[in-house]
């Protein structure tokens, strides 16, 4: 299969032409084991899955690999504000570009390529035609700051933590595919202040437990967890800066179009130790699922039905689809026989 | 008098009470009603005086303390209209201090909020400024959508000053901005505007 | 380790003696491959079988951050101490198959600060010499104040001398050259971050001399690992795993937890990481706390301990785990 037969050419604004292929609704990251949620640190060691799934590589590079770039350099291009690091970083975006260099080529040797001479470095990115010598840790060599330069060819919003003081603050970020939050004015702040926005989470005591694990998180072992969100229509960008812009699309949605409209959107979110800076790195990767593709899995449609329905009400706020919740659960929920279901999120364990 | 907030909001900054730190130089900048503070700081702690640098600008209200806080006669004092007018003597004295230094600020968020900045920029750790807040509560608060700062915010929610969208003000807050945040309020209904109320006064 | 990374498997590679108390030891990859990259201040806790008592020690990792083919520590022998670095010294040669844990680092550089002043007492130049690496290649401003008893004890500091020229001042207390922290302290540029690593005494007069002066706490690092002490043997039940435990004078608590085979949780094994923290369900007698984790407070409410370095003395100790 050529590249061009299997990386999507398709849109995730205007048009909306995104579409999952079979083979992608298979593999969807479903984020419910059970059917009913609540807001949790659930965190768990990021091992390499089953073959196939999501979790089968570090970093997952799929069919919409190249579409989401070339979204990325489009957000970019209007808002290069969604990208910043502050000086102390560069260190960290040198760990990071390592980190999936390394991964990249480890597991799609097919696409990726990184030849080492001690710090002269050779990256081939086939799918984006990308084919760079540069020297490592010399950011004169890279046509970007080593974090921008890497995150244009890696999908999923990153963050970079720096570790002092007890706590983590986000001092670096490349975000364009983000749920509703500004990396620009969230910059500098530490790990409580940037969740400070998150309803009953605090009352919970979850941040302070994250946290605590998070401080202690070694290289080489690196963590997972799921968020979910809805978003109308399939826009990768769903950010604070354009919410004015975006935001009327929730008040168009009907009965006829919710199938194809309404998607869920669930995060992976991993978090993975640097060594040289000891910052900690946060990948969060956006999977999009239409409603009507999701309900293809009996599984699936039948737990997103008692979910939605049983939501706390500031939790549907927060994640912003208050407004369509009747919507959606009165065309879920001819997906839901009343039938019990089996525990996990994958598919075909019935 | 000092000012009681709402801190359910964890990135929402809080203020303590000026006290007297070992240093070897003391920076106390201040706004408005900020000046009893400093003047009450200088009655706990006389001997700061000797090496003290006031730089005082009167409130956005009209406050103005020049006249009590030269009577005190700190080591050097600078009556400078406002804080953007402020802003190169600060960053001098910073520029020029060694460790040791000690900065106090007091007076309206936006004050404080923008001195600690210039510190952090010049090296201290933020939790080393020590802060008061006195007078108004009107807010500094950043338009998410056109990054336009629009200062002395008084109801929720406003009109942007740059980019004229209608804002709620988020307890959202950015250090590094000294902002509160600013999100459009009528995004997903246009022109469905609630009606402003004075939350900051 | 709790938090799910696994030990690598290493071999001895070189084993030079410094001068007469200090040896440093080199580890490469049994498998041959490249080492974790780390940061300058982080240390490994290396594991030794000493007569079947499993011992645990952290030491600093002190060869560049950059060079990933092998790591060095250097192990100061402690004559009176429960046996770690005796182990090291007397038993530990090349050709060894050990076990190390993945770099931790407690240590770390604030890469903010505008200048770096670091101070070092005896075997406490460890850290540094790594952090030194890191910072020379940032290009980021630095300052050593070293001192040590004497020419023969001040470990490395000639090479330290010759790398780095006159960033780096030593101290030879035999010679009466003391660091003049005052003066030292009242020069340095706002943003400056002061690192201190030693004997207890010497940080404590460190940070405390520098609070004094006004500066902050968050610009302020140090790294004491405290050898759990030696001390009487105690008993402790264990609630969680419902058997009773017998802790060697020699032995720490959370030694004689593992030798059990209980798992417990731990990063630093020296009192400052917080991780081993056990919840105390029952005391009747005395916690001896050595730790430098929990507050006075804390200390004085007998509701938790850190078992790495602290001790009971009395009737009965009943902890969660």
């Amino acid at each position: 299969m050529s590249l061009d037969d299997y990386f999507h050419d398709e849109t995730y604004f205007g048009d909306f032409t995104y579409r999952n292929s079979p083979q992608a609704i298979k593999r969807f990251p479903f984020p419910f084991p059970e059917d009913d949620y609540m807001y949790s640190v659930n965190m768990e060691p990021h091992v390499p899955g089953r073959k196939g799934s999501v979790f089968e590589h570090a970093f997952d590079v799929d069919e919409h690999y190249v579409a989401q770039m070339r979204d990325r350099a489009r957000v970019l291009a209007e808002d290069p504000l969604r990208c910043q690091s502050l000086p102390h970083m560069t260190l960290a975006g040198w760990d990071l570009l390592e980190l999936i260099m390394e991964s990249f080529a480890r597991d799609y040797p097919q696409w990726f390529e990184l030849h080492k001479d001690g710090n002269r470095w050779h990256w081939i990115n086939r799918p984006l035609g990308i084919d760079d010598k540069f020297t490592f840790l010399d950011e004169s060599t890279l046509p970007y700051g080593p974090m921008e330069y890497i995150t244009r060819q890696a999908q999923g919003d990153f963050t970079l933590q720096d570790q002092r003081n007890d706590n983590l603050w986000i001092e670096a970020g490349m975000v364009t595919t983000q749920a509703d939050w500004s990396v620009d004015f969230d910059i500098g702040m530490n790990f409580h202040e940037w969740h400070a926005p998150v309803p009953l989470a605090r009352e919970m005591g979850v941040f302070d437990r994250a946290l605590k694990f998070l401080l202690q998180l070694q290289h080489g072992a690196p963590v997972r967890r799921f968020n979910w969100t809805m978003t109308v229509d399939p826009l990768l960008d769903t950010s604070p800066e354009n919410y004015h812009k975006w935001g009327p699309s929730k008040t168009t949605m009907t009965r006829e179009t919710i199938g194809r409209r309404q998607h869920l959107r669930v995060e992976l979110q991993t978090l993975f130790r640097l060594p040289r800076s000891n910052a900690i790195a946060f990948p969060i990767r956006c999977y999009m699922i239409s409603f009507q593709d999701l309900v293809t899995q009996p599984k699936w449609a039948r737990r997103l039905h008692r979910v939605i329905r049983d939501l706390p009400e500031e939790l549907a706020t927060y994640k912003g689809f208050l407004r369509n919740r009747p919507l959606m659960v009165e065309y879920l929920s001819q997906f839901d026989d009343g039938k019990p279901t089996s525990p996990g999120w994958w598919p075909e364990d019935e | 008098m000092q000012t009681q907030f709402d801190t359910t909001m964890r990135s929402r900054p809080r203020y303590g009470v000026l006290e007297p730190r070992p240093g070897l130089a003391h920076l106390i900048v201040a706004d408005g009603e900020g000046g009893e503070a400093v003047l009450a700081l200088f009655a706990q702690a006389p001997e700061l005086l000797e090496t003290a640098r006031v730089i005082y600008m009167p409130g956005a209200n009209g406050t103005d303390m020049t006249a009590e806080l030269e009577a005190v006669k700190p080591a050097q004092f600078s009556r400078v209209p406002s804080y953007a007018a402020g802003r190169q003597r600060i960053v001098k004295v910073l520029g020029d201090a060694h460790m040791g230094l000690q900065v106090y600020v007091t007076g309206t968020e936006g004050l404080m909020g923008q001195v600690q900045r210039d510190a952090m920029e010049a090296g201290l750790p933020h939790d080393a400024v020590q802060t008061e807040h006195r007078g108004s509560l009107v807010r500094r608060v950043q338009c998410v959508h056109c990054k336009g700062i629009t200062e002395h915010v008084r109801t929720d929610p406003f009109q942007c000053g740059h980019c004229g969208l209608n804002l709620f003000v988020r307890d959202h807050y950015s250090r590094r901005l000294a902002a509160f945040q600013g999100v459009c309020v009528d995004a997903e209904d246009p022109g469905e505007v609630p009606p402003a109320v004075e939350r900051f006064k | 380790m709790s938090v799910g990374a696994t030990k690598i498997p290493v071999v001895v590679t070189e084993v030079v003696e410094v001068n007469s108390l200090i040896k440093r030891f080199r580890f490469v990859r049994e498998d041959g491959g490249e080492m974790p990259g780390f940061s300058g201040g982080a240390h490994t806790v290396v594991e030794m079988d000493d007569g079947g008592t499993r011992r645990l020690n952290a030491y600093s990792l002190m060869s560049d951050p950059a060079e990933r083919s092998g790591y060095e520590i250097s192990v100061r022998r402690d004559d009176t101490g429960r046996g770690g670095s005796l182990f090291m010294h007397r038993h530990v040669k090349p050709g060894m198959r050990m076990l190390i844990s993945p770099p931790v680092n407690l240590f770390g550089l604030d890469l903010r600060a505008k200048k770096h002043l670091l101070i070092a007492g005896g075997i406490g130049i460890t850290p540094f010499i790594a952090q030194m690496a890191q910072l020379n290649a940032l290009g980021a401003r630095f300052e050593l104040h070293y001192a040590a008893r004497d020419r023969e004890l001040g470990a490395y500091m000639t090479e330290l001398s010759a790398r780095y020229g006159d960033r780096v001042h030593r101290y030879y207390d035999v010679e009466g050259q003391a660091i003049d922290l005052p003066a030292l302290l009242r020069g340095q540029p706002l943003g400056t971050h002061l690192y201190v690593c030693g004997p207890k005494g010497m940080i404590a007069w460190v940070l405390g001399t520098a609070g004094g002066m006004g500066w902050p706490k968050g610009a302020l690092h140090s790294e004491e690992f405290l050898a759990p002490p030696v001390g009487q043997p105690f008993t402790a039940e264990l609630a969680v795993s419902g058997i009773t435990i017998s802790v060697g004078a020699a032995q720490s608590l959370l030694e004689a937890i593992e030798a059990a085979g209980v798992e417990a949780p731990y990063l630093c094994r020296g009192g400052a990481c917080g991780q081993c923290e056990t919840r105390v369900l029952a005391a009747e007698g005395e916690l001896l706390h050595h730790d430098h984790w929990l507050t006075d407070e804390q200390k004085a409410a007998c509701g938790h301990i850190m078992p790495c370095v602290s001790r009971f003395k009395g009737a009965r100790l009943v902890i969660e785990r």
